[in-house]
């Protein structure tokens, strides 16, 4: 396991210049913009089609994941979320940061964080589908491409997040 | 004229995916650099003791418009071949409410839970599986939300079509906002700094 002291991050500006770079090449090479929810979708689609498949056809939430003729993984955003890991881990690798942990503040117990965790994930599937899109695809691409829907979503996740913080507080702090 | 690539025909759909693959390698590298697989560094936004994820969000903003901008001025870009995602503003809205409030109750958001997953974060993991349930459970339900999600359609909508101002001059707000934010956000981290040696 890892022995060296794990690095300090990053400045945000220059991380944030980096990442805006990336959002570029991809709309400069794809014309399209990141993403990471619809991977989740696709691989749910998948999953469902292998054991039933008319009940994928017949709800458009799931069919139109479906693609003709091949898997519903053989998607752009599957491939990039395969990317997001390997790219994740490889800066985690480079600067000791990868370790098996549950992040959480000093009040709060493993097993309530745990808890917390799922519900927060169940919160952002269900988001992110009547958003269209998450924090990369809708705020950060949307963002860049001066998209309104995306902006009022943007104002709205912070909104969201800070009308809850309070509540949350014995978890982080 | 002749980006986006991909929509010039430069190359298929095959060669698309492994861009993708190397573009998502670049995406998940610099969000473990900022700090975005360590939940606690992204909820600290949410009590301003560290507003990295406004600072990274808006330079990464800042960074791709100027670039997208400059590009199509330059006449290198046709930026209409760039997808952007219809406006639904109400379902939209929700959306964003409730998956803003799903990042502090879990602490991730969908793509920095991947990254918190491949450096070994347990709370990650969980979170990771919550969101497959979150979708399943939306599509399941699908013919009871199917009306909302559908309404108030607006088509593509940018900023610079709802205010009937210059895309130039959006672009220039969004610049000054970003940086007057950056200003604002490195004053609140100060003051919650200082407040946190004196008690």
């Amino acid at each position: 396991m890892e022995t060296r002291p794990a690095q300090p991050y990053w400045n945000p500006y220059v991380a944030g210049v980096g990442l805006g770079l990336v959002l570029l090449a991809s709309f400069v090479v794809m014309g399209r913009g990141l993403g990471a929810s619809g991977a989740f979708a696709s691989t749910i689609t998948a999953g469902l089609n292998t054991v039933a498949p008319s009940h994928v056809a017949g709800n458009p939430a799931f069919a139109e994941y479906l693609k003709e003729g091949t898997s519903p993984l053989k998607d752009w955003l599957v491939f990039e979320v395969l990317g997001v890991f390997v790219g994740g881990y490889l800066s985690g690798m480079l600067a000791h940061r990868v370790t098996r942990t549950v992040e959480k503040g000093p009040n709060i117990s493993t097993k309530r964080r745990l808890v917390f965790a799922f519900i927060g994930g169940v919160l952002m599937g269900v988001g992110a589908k009547f958003g269209r899109g998450c924090t990369s695809g809708q705020a950060l691409t949307g963002g860049a491409l001066l998209n309104a829907g995306s902006w009022a979503f943007m104002i709205m996740v912070f909104a969201g997040a800070y009308a809850l913080a309070y509540f949350m507080r014995r978890q982080w702090t | 004229m002749m980006a986006p690539f991909f929509k010039f025909g430069l190359f298929g759909d095959n060669i698309g995916l492994v861009v993708a693959f190397g573009i998502g390698i670049g995406f998940g590298f610099f969000l473990e650099r900022a700090g975005f697989g360590n939940a606690r560094k992204l909820a600290a936004q949410f009590y301003f003791t560290d507003l990295r994820v406004f600072k990274v969000m808006f330079t990464a903003i800042v960074t791709a418009m100027l670039g997208v901008y400059y590009l199509s001025v330059l006449g290198v870009m046709d930026l209409s071949l760039v997808y952007l995602t219809p406006t639904f503003l109400a379902p939209q809205m929700v959306g964003g409410l409730i998956l803003g409030m799903g990042f502090v109750v879990g602490g991730y958001c969908p793509g920095t839970a991947c990254v918190g997953v491949a450096t070994g974060r347990i709370d990650a993991l969980v979170l990771f599986l919550g969101i497959f349930v979150g979708i399943f459970a939306f599509s399941e339900l699908f013919p009871l939300v199917s009306s909302f999600y559908n309404a108030t359609p607006m088509g593509q909508l940018t900023l610079p079509q709802v205010t009937r101002l210059p895309y130039g001059l959006i672009v220039f707000a969004v610049v000054l906002m970003a940086l007057g934010g950056f200003a604002g956000a490195e004053w609140i981290e100060k003051r919650m700094a200082a407040r946190t040696v004196e008690s």
